[in-house]
């Protein structure tokens, strides 16, 4: 009897410390597995820069883990701009994109690739295409820019579905010839979509101006900064202290105008509207 | 009894005829390629009866069907689904609690394709043997799975889920997802026999986990009539299933209501006797 329920105790032992071998080996298995899993997501999460993410895409954490892969933009893009990203590709598996070099983002304005967007993963609050933020347009090359080489190129600047908005051209003095002028295509952050446009429409051999994601393209002040003017603005007048005009010591009759017509002869002057000279210069003596 | 070892499902061939033998099998090809068929006739003929892919689709601007793994994932990962990715995950629950939760498995899944082929092959080849896995491992992996999702925030297995990748890739560009499915075929053939789906893959063990509250089972109405050919723990892809409702292990009755039963059917095919056929799992005791 004794020995029966000794064995029995041993055979019990023995299971349960099978019991807890397995466990242990299937646990740490699984666990080296979903940590390789882990790392490899890490750096397949990082949007490579050519890569722009359909209208209204959530900021890419939050859009690897909202899009559920099933590529329903890609069926409704009008235009089929948009590809799945394929396992060797190194991004999500699965999750959409498009090279603006390639095919650029048409913005229409129905936006078909978020109404059929299962999830929030391209955000449905968004209706106006003009407010979309795909990526921001960067003037990348200014030395084979042909408007920075002194030529009309313009074309990034026409092609913009946001034109004098998005970019703009801003006439500069040409250094190197002394009399032309350069018209210099700045892009806003604050009108453009991000749709790449100028990119695929930038006629050198790589595009001088591309489309980059907005961790990439933009910068950020720090929070303390304050832009003097416009606090100046808000505050409707200086805020360090008050504006005194500025006192020109000139020679009676004389005034100057800063930034417009410079040094002229006061026109309110008592005597002939020609120039006099000054008390001090007359009759040659001081 | 010939001395020469039969294939299994010879001694249902001879009884019951070709067709006969290989009903399900063959219904059940159909399914598998029609669903694929339904897919493709899309991006090839620019015909859209369905748009998108086992993740979510939707079907004749009209049906949305939704993966109810996928969305728990999307789910622990912080995110949360429009109105009609929760209609069409709650058509699916409902449609898998009908059918049977691994009927997705064996009547819709890309890759059974694929391991099914393999495990053909390994029979024809007469590869024995392999590594040993316990058959629990996939829900340690559905498990990782989903930990994996809640603490990066992002549904990490997607990226590496043949599945999907599969059946995505048929008809979005494949790209290197072939040598992933080459590799779940080499794995299946030489490794380890029904190893990635009967194994470890998660997809799997989560329509399990439905499978445990599904309608629709394999009955035993003819149990008695079984005289020991094997036949069906040889074709069966989740051999545990069979015995306890087959030998009445501990009473249980001629039901397999086993989770992981994926309703495939061969056993129903190659049994001569007609021990098995489909049935519900309600009125047990009427059998």
């Amino acid at each position: 009897m004794d020995n029966e329920s000794k064995t029995k105790g041993q055979a019990g032992n023995a299971s349960r410390r099978q019991f807890f071998a397995d466990t242990a080996r299937m646990a740490c298995g699984v666990g080296l597995l979903g940590l390789g899993l882990g790392l490899y997501a890490r750096h397949a999460t990082a949007l490579p820069p050519a890569a722009i993410r359909p209208p209204g895409a959530l900021p890419e954490t939050e859009f690897s883990a909202a899009c559920i892969r099933c590529g329903m933009c890609v069926r409704d893009c009008p235009y089929d701009i948009l590809h799945l990203a394929k396992p060797e590709e190194p991004m999500s598996t699965g999750t959409p994109y498009f090279v603006a070099r390639q095919a650029p983002c048409e913005m229409c304005e129905d936006i078909p690739c978020i109404k059929v967007c299962p999830t929030g993963a391209l955000d449905h609050s968004l209706t106006d295409i003009n407010k979309s933020r795909m990526g921001l347009a960067v003037l990348i090359d200014q030395e084979t820019c042909l408007n920075f080489l002194g030529l009309r190129c313009d074309i990034c600047y026409r092609v913009c579905p946001v034109i004098d908005k998005a970019i703009t051209l801003e006439p500069m003095s040409n250094a190197r010839t002394g009399k032309h002028a350069l018209f210099i295509p700045v892009v806003h952050s604050s009108d453009c979509t991000g749709c790449g446009k100028c990119e695929k429409a930038c006629p050198t051999e790589i595009a001088a101006i591309k489309v980059l994601p907005m961790y990439m393209a933009k910068g950020q002040l720090s929070a303390h900064y304050r832009l003097g003017w416009v606090e100046k603005e808000k505050a409707g007048g200086s805020l360090v202290a008050p504006d005194a005009e500025h006192q020109y010591n000139l020679p009676e009759g004389m005034r100057y105008e800063h930034g417009g017509k410079g040094l002229t002869a006061d026109p309110a002057a008592p005597e002939s509207a020609a120039p006099v000279l000054p008390k001090a210069f007359q009759g040659g003596r001081l | 009894m010939s001395a020469v070892p039969q294939r299994p499902g010879a001694e249902a061939v001879a009884e019951k005829g070709w067709l006969r033998a290989h009903k399900w099998l063959i219904l059940r090809r159909i399914s598998q390629i029609g669903i694929l068929l339904l897919f493709l006739v899309g991006p090839w003929f620019k015909l859209w009866i369905v748009k998108g892919n086992l993740n979510y689709s939707y079907t004749l601007d009209f049906l949305p069907l939704a993966d109810p793994y996928l969305l728990l994932q999307m789910l622990v990962a912080g995110q949360s689904p429009e109105r009609l990715a929760l209609i069409g995950v709650v058509i699916v629950l409902l449609f898998y609690l009908l059918v049977g939760g691994r009927t997705y498995c064996s009547w819709v899944c890309p890759v059974n394709l694929v391991t099914d082929l393999a495990n053909w092959l390994r029979m024809r080849l007469g590869l024995k043997g392999g590594a040993h896995l316990s058959r629990s491992t996939r829900y340690w992996i559905l498990g990782m799975t989903l930990v994996a999702a809640a603490v990066s925030g992002t549904i990490v297995w997607e990226m590496v889920n043949p599945v999907s990748m599969l059946h995505r890739g048929l008809f979005f560009g494949l790209g290197m997802a072939w040598a992933v499915i080459l590799v779940v075929f080499l794995f299946d053939l030489f490794v380890m026999r029904h190893g990635w789906c009967g194994h470890l893959c998660p997809v799997g063990a989560f329509y399990s986990l439905i499978g445990k509250l599904s309608v629709t089972r394999v009955r035993l109405p003819q149990r008695e009539a079984c005289n020991d050919c094997m036949d069906c723990f040889a074709v069966c892809p989740e051999q545990q299933v069979i015995r306890p409702a087959l030998k009445g292990i501990g009473g249980t009755p001629p039901v397999i209501m086993e989770e992981n039963c994926t309703n495939c059917g061969r056993c129903i095919d190659v049994c001569s006797k007609d021990v098995f056929k489909f049935g519900s799992r309600f009125g047990i005791s009427g059998n």
